[in-house]
Protein backbone atom coordinates (compact mmCIF):
# COMPACT_ATOMS: atom_id res chain seq x y z
CA UNK A 1 0.00 0.00 0.00
CA UNK A 2 1.96 3.39 -1.21
CA UNK A 3 -0.09 6.35 -1.46
CA UNK A 4 -0.19 6.29 -5.37
CA UNK A 5 -3.21 3.73 -4.36
CA UNK A 6 -5.01 7.10 -3.03
CA UNK A 7 -4.56 8.56 -6.08
CA UNK A 8 -7.09 8.49 -9.39
CA UNK A 9 -4.37 10.15 -11.51
CA UNK A 10 -1.66 7.06 -11.25
CA UNK A 11 -4.34 4.37 -11.47
CA UNK A 12 -5.57 6.23 -14.69
CA UNK A 13 -1.76 5.99 -15.75
CA UNK A 14 -1.46 2.33 -14.64
CA UNK A 15 1.23 3.05 -12.59
CA UNK A 16 2.46 -0.27 -10.34
CA UNK A 17 4.99 0.04 -6.98
CA UNK A 18 7.58 -2.23 -5.54
CA UNK A 19 10.00 -1.76 -2.70
CA UNK A 20 13.92 -2.53 -3.61
CA UNK A 21 16.09 -1.60 -0.58
CA UNK A 22 13.85 0.32 1.18
CA UNK A 23 13.52 3.11 -1.54
CA UNK A 24 9.97 2.67 -3.61
CA UNK A 25 10.74 1.85 -7.49
CA UNK A 26 7.51 3.11 -9.67
CA UNK A 27 6.70 1.58 -13.34
CA UNK A 28 4.61 3.40 -15.77
CA UNK A 29 3.32 0.32 -18.29
CA UNK A 30 3.43 1.40 -21.67
CA UNK A 31 0.38 1.65 -23.59
CA UNK A 32 -0.15 2.95 -26.80
CA UNK A 33 -2.41 5.87 -24.79
CA UNK A 34 1.03 7.34 -23.56
CA UNK A 35 2.06 8.05 -27.06
CA UNK A 36 3.13 11.54 -27.52
CA UNK A 37 4.84 11.54 -31.14
CA UNK A 38 3.41 8.86 -32.87
CA UNK A 39 6.28 8.88 -35.72
CA UNK A 40 9.26 7.91 -33.49
CA UNK A 41 7.04 6.79 -31.55
CA UNK A 42 7.93 8.44 -28.67
CA UNK A 43 6.11 8.59 -24.79
CA UNK A 44 4.53 11.58 -24.12
CA UNK A 45 6.74 13.57 -22.26
CA UNK A 46 4.04 14.90 -19.52
CA UNK A 47 3.29 11.55 -18.96
CA UNK A 48 6.84 10.85 -17.72
CA UNK A 49 7.25 13.77 -15.88
CA UNK A 50 3.60 12.63 -13.83
CA UNK A 51 5.66 9.25 -13.66
CA UNK A 52 8.48 11.27 -11.94
CA UNK A 53 6.44 13.40 -9.70
CA UNK A 54 3.85 10.91 -8.47
CA UNK A 55 6.86 8.88 -7.35
CA UNK A 56 8.41 11.91 -5.31
CA UNK A 57 4.67 12.16 -3.75
CA UNK A 58 5.15 8.89 -2.91
CA UNK A 59 8.39 8.83 -1.60
CA UNK A 60 7.74 11.44 0.52
CA UNK A 61 4.35 9.58 1.54
CA UNK A 62 6.21 6.81 2.65
CA UNK A 63 8.57 8.58 4.56
CA UNK A 64 6.41 10.62 6.29
CA UNK A 65 3.17 8.56 6.78
CA UNK A 66 1.66 10.32 9.21
CA UNK A 67 0.58 13.43 7.11
CA UNK A 68 -1.42 14.38 4.49
CA UNK A 69 -0.05 13.82 0.54
CA UNK A 70 2.62 16.30 -0.01
CA UNK A 71 1.56 19.17 -2.28
CA UNK A 72 4.23 20.59 -4.48
CA UNK A 73 5.72 23.71 -4.75
CA UNK A 74 7.79 23.25 -7.59
CA UNK A 75 9.59 20.48 -10.00
CA UNK A 76 11.63 20.80 -12.20
CA UNK A 77 12.45 17.83 -15.64
CA UNK A 78 14.97 17.62 -17.77
CA UNK A 79 14.68 15.21 -20.69
CA UNK A 80 17.46 13.37 -21.10
CA UNK A 81 16.27 11.34 -23.63
CA UNK A 82 13.57 10.14 -25.88
CA UNK A 83 11.14 7.73 -24.56
CA UNK A 84 10.88 4.49 -26.70
CA UNK A 85 7.15 2.67 -26.56
CA UNK A 86 7.69 0.22 -23.58
CA UNK A 87 7.85 0.52 -19.89
CA UNK A 88 9.30 3.43 -17.50
CA UNK A 89 10.63 2.71 -14.37
CA UNK A 90 11.61 5.83 -11.38
CA UNK A 91 12.76 6.43 -7.91
CA UNK A 92 12.96 9.12 -5.80
CA UNK A 93 14.94 9.96 -2.94
CA UNK A 94 14.60 13.10 -0.21
CA UNK A 95 17.51 15.23 -0.68
CA UNK A 96 17.36 17.54 2.44
CA UNK A 97 14.04 17.27 4.83
CA UNK A 98 13.32 20.82 6.84
CA UNK A 99 10.36 21.00 9.00
CA UNK A 100 8.38 22.29 6.31
CA UNK A 101 9.71 21.80 3.16
CA UNK A 102 11.21 18.22 1.53
CA UNK A 103 13.99 18.89 -1.50
CA UNK A 104 13.60 15.78 -3.69
CA UNK A 105 15.34 14.30 -6.33
CA UNK A 106 13.78 11.17 -8.87
CA UNK A 107 15.14 9.74 -12.26
CA UNK A 108 13.22 8.16 -14.54
CA UNK A 109 14.80 5.02 -17.36
CA UNK A 110 13.64 2.73 -19.41
CA UNK A 111 16.64 -0.45 -19.87
CA UNK A 112 19.44 0.81 -18.00
CA UNK A 113 19.02 2.88 -14.41
CA UNK A 114 22.65 4.74 -15.12
CA UNK A 115 20.96 5.76 -18.55
CA UNK A 116 18.13 8.08 -17.37
CA UNK A 117 15.63 9.39 -19.73
CA UNK A 118 14.38 12.22 -17.63
CA UNK A 119 15.18 13.71 -14.08
CA UNK A 120 13.27 15.19 -11.60
CA UNK A 121 14.24 17.99 -8.85
CA UNK A 122 11.04 19.55 -6.52
CA UNK A 123 10.06 20.79 -3.70
CA UNK A 124 7.04 19.62 -2.01
CA UNK A 125 5.37 21.21 1.33
CA UNK A 126 4.68 18.68 3.64
CA UNK A 127 1.28 19.18 4.56
CA UNK A 128 0.14 18.52 8.32
CA UNK B 1 -0.27 36.01 -37.58
CA UNK B 2 -0.48 32.42 -38.31
CA UNK B 3 -0.59 31.10 -41.48
CA UNK B 4 -4.21 29.16 -42.36
CA UNK B 5 -2.24 25.93 -42.81
CA UNK B 6 -0.51 26.27 -39.45
CA UNK B 7 -4.01 27.23 -37.76
CA UNK B 8 -5.52 25.13 -39.23
CA UNK B 9 -3.15 22.17 -37.54
CA UNK B 10 -3.30 23.48 -34.26
CA UNK B 11 -6.83 21.73 -33.23
CA UNK B 12 -5.40 18.44 -34.29
CA UNK B 13 -1.95 19.02 -32.65
CA UNK B 14 -4.21 19.90 -29.57
CA UNK B 15 -5.41 16.60 -28.86
CA UNK B 16 -4.47 13.77 -31.67
CA UNK B 17 -1.89 12.19 -30.48
CA UNK B 18 -3.25 9.30 -28.22
CA UNK B 19 -1.88 10.55 -25.30
CA UNK B 20 -3.13 13.95 -25.33
CA UNK B 21 -6.71 12.49 -26.44
CA UNK B 22 -6.98 10.01 -23.74
CA UNK B 23 -6.20 12.90 -21.47
CA UNK B 24 -9.07 15.10 -23.53
CA UNK B 25 -7.21 18.44 -24.37
CA UNK B 26 -9.27 20.42 -26.63
CA UNK B 27 -7.71 23.54 -28.60
CA UNK B 28 -9.14 26.77 -26.99
CA UNK B 29 -8.26 29.02 -29.46
CA UNK B 30 -5.00 31.36 -30.71
CA UNK B 31 -4.34 34.88 -30.47
CA UNK B 32 -1.19 36.48 -31.73
CA UNK B 33 1.42 34.42 -29.95
CA UNK B 34 -0.92 32.81 -27.04
CA UNK B 35 -2.02 29.84 -27.88
CA UNK B 36 -4.87 27.68 -25.72
CA UNK B 37 -6.15 24.53 -24.67
CA UNK B 38 -8.21 23.32 -21.53
CA UNK B 39 -9.00 19.60 -19.89
CA UNK B 40 -12.66 18.93 -18.98
CA UNK B 41 -12.41 17.72 -15.22
CA UNK B 42 -12.97 14.33 -14.96
CA UNK B 43 -12.33 11.88 -11.72
CA UNK B 44 -9.34 10.11 -12.68
CA UNK B 45 -7.43 12.89 -13.70
CA UNK B 46 -7.74 13.85 -9.92
CA UNK B 47 -4.47 14.24 -7.77
CA UNK B 48 -6.34 14.00 -4.55
CA UNK B 49 -9.09 12.40 -3.47
CA UNK B 50 -9.81 14.32 -0.48
CA UNK B 51 -10.19 17.72 -2.23
CA UNK B 52 -11.30 16.68 -6.08
CA UNK B 53 -8.22 18.67 -7.14
CA UNK B 54 -6.71 17.69 -10.86
CA UNK B 55 -3.05 16.11 -10.12
CA UNK B 56 0.07 17.97 -10.60
CA UNK B 57 1.35 15.57 -13.45
CA UNK B 58 -1.44 16.48 -15.22
CA UNK B 59 -1.24 20.22 -15.11
CA UNK B 60 2.58 19.25 -16.09
CA UNK B 61 1.24 17.62 -19.33
CA UNK B 62 -1.11 20.33 -19.88
CA UNK B 63 1.93 23.19 -19.63
CA UNK B 64 4.42 20.85 -21.30
CA UNK B 65 2.24 20.64 -24.63
CA UNK B 66 0.58 24.03 -24.86
CA UNK B 67 4.13 24.97 -24.84
CA UNK B 68 4.99 22.89 -28.19
CA UNK B 69 1.91 24.61 -29.79
CA UNK B 70 3.48 27.55 -29.19
CA UNK B 71 6.58 27.42 -30.65
CA UNK B 72 5.17 25.92 -33.36
CA UNK B 73 2.58 29.39 -33.37
CA UNK B 74 6.02 31.13 -33.26
CA UNK B 75 7.63 29.09 -36.14
CA UNK B 76 4.20 29.81 -38.29
CA UNK B 77 5.17 26.03 -38.97
CA UNK B 78 5.11 22.29 -38.00
CA UNK B 79 8.52 21.13 -36.97
CA UNK B 80 9.89 17.85 -34.65
CA UNK B 81 10.10 19.23 -31.72
CA UNK B 82 11.42 17.99 -27.99
CA UNK B 83 11.02 19.59 -24.41
CA UNK B 84 14.46 19.95 -23.19
CA UNK B 85 13.72 20.96 -19.64
CA UNK B 86 10.45 22.25 -17.64
CA UNK B 87 10.05 24.27 -14.77
CA UNK B 88 6.30 24.51 -13.22
CA UNK B 89 5.43 26.61 -10.02
CA UNK B 90 2.23 25.98 -8.27
CA UNK B 91 0.50 28.49 -7.27
CA UNK B 92 -2.48 27.53 -5.81
CA UNK B 93 -4.16 24.65 -5.50
CA UNK B 94 -7.34 24.06 -8.78
CA UNK B 95 -10.33 24.86 -8.04
CA UNK B 96 -12.14 21.04 -7.25
CA UNK B 97 -14.30 19.99 -10.42
CA UNK B 98 -13.28 22.32 -12.88
CA UNK B 99 -12.09 22.48 -16.02
CA UNK B 100 -8.79 23.65 -16.40
CA UNK B 101 -7.28 26.16 -19.00
CA UNK B 102 -3.38 26.25 -19.95
CA UNK B 103 -2.40 29.22 -21.71
CA UNK B 104 1.52 29.88 -23.52
CA UNK B 105 4.12 32.09 -25.47
CA UNK B 106 6.86 31.63 -26.78
CA UNK B 107 8.72 34.85 -26.22
CA UNK B 108 12.15 33.96 -27.89
CA UNK B 109 13.00 31.78 -30.74
CA UNK B 110 16.91 31.59 -31.73
CA UNK B 111 18.25 28.92 -34.63
CA UNK B 112 18.00 25.69 -32.20
CA UNK B 113 15.73 26.68 -28.88
CA UNK B 114 12.45 27.67 -28.46
CA UNK B 115 11.87 29.80 -24.78
CA UNK B 116 8.22 29.47 -23.67
CA UNK B 117 6.17 30.64 -20.61
CA UNK B 118 2.95 29.02 -19.85
CA UNK B 119 0.53 28.92 -17.27
CA UNK B 120 -2.66 26.77 -15.74
CA UNK B 121 -5.70 28.84 -15.32
CA UNK B 122 -9.79 28.36 -14.65
CA UNK B 123 -10.99 31.36 -15.73
CA UNK B 124 -8.74 34.29 -15.19
CA UNK B 125 -4.57 33.86 -16.76
CA UNK B 126 -3.61 36.43 -14.41
CA UNK B 127 -4.92 34.41 -11.48
CA UNK B 128 -3.01 30.91 -12.27
CA UNK B 129 -3.05 27.57 -10.70
CA UNK B 130 1.01 27.36 -11.97
CA UNK B 131 3.17 28.53 -14.11
CA UNK B 132 6.04 27.15 -15.97
CA UNK B 133 9.22 27.94 -17.77
CA UNK B 134 10.30 25.68 -20.52
CA UNK B 135 12.34 25.16 -23.49
CA UNK B 136 12.32 23.11 -26.57
CA UNK B 137 14.74 21.79 -29.00
CA UNK B 138 13.82 22.29 -32.65
CA UNK B 139 13.88 19.75 -35.29
CA UNK B 140 15.08 17.39 -32.61
CA UNK B 141 14.63 14.63 -34.65
CA UNK B 142 18.32 14.71 -35.93
CA UNK B 143 17.48 13.55 -39.11
CA UNK B 144 15.60 10.05 -37.32
CA UNK B 145 13.10 8.25 -39.53
CA UNK B 146 10.08 7.58 -38.63
CA UNK B 147 10.18 4.21 -36.41
CA UNK B 148 13.37 4.90 -35.06
CA UNK B 149 12.23 4.23 -31.70
CA UNK B 150 11.11 1.03 -32.01
CA UNK B 151 14.44 -0.43 -33.02
CA UNK B 152 16.27 -2.49 -31.18
CA UNK B 153 18.23 0.08 -28.20
CA UNK B 154 16.60 2.58 -29.90
CA UNK B 155 18.30 5.42 -28.70
CA UNK B 156 22.10 5.94 -28.90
Amino acid sequence: MTALDRIPYAAFLGLTSRRVDGQLVVTLPFADSLIGNPMLPALHGGATAALLEMTAVAQVAATWPETRLPKPINVSVAYLRSGRPQDVHARARIGKAGRRVVHVLAKAWQDDPDQPIATLTAHFLLAT
Amino acid sequence: MSTPSLTDLLPQLASGAAHTHALGFVFAGVEGRKVRIRVPWRQNLVGDPETGVLAGGLVTTMLDHVGGLAVWTALDAFRPLATLDLRVDYMRAAEPRRDLCAEAECFRLTHSIGFVRAWAFEDDPSDPVAASQAAYMLDSDGGRKAGHNRREGGEP
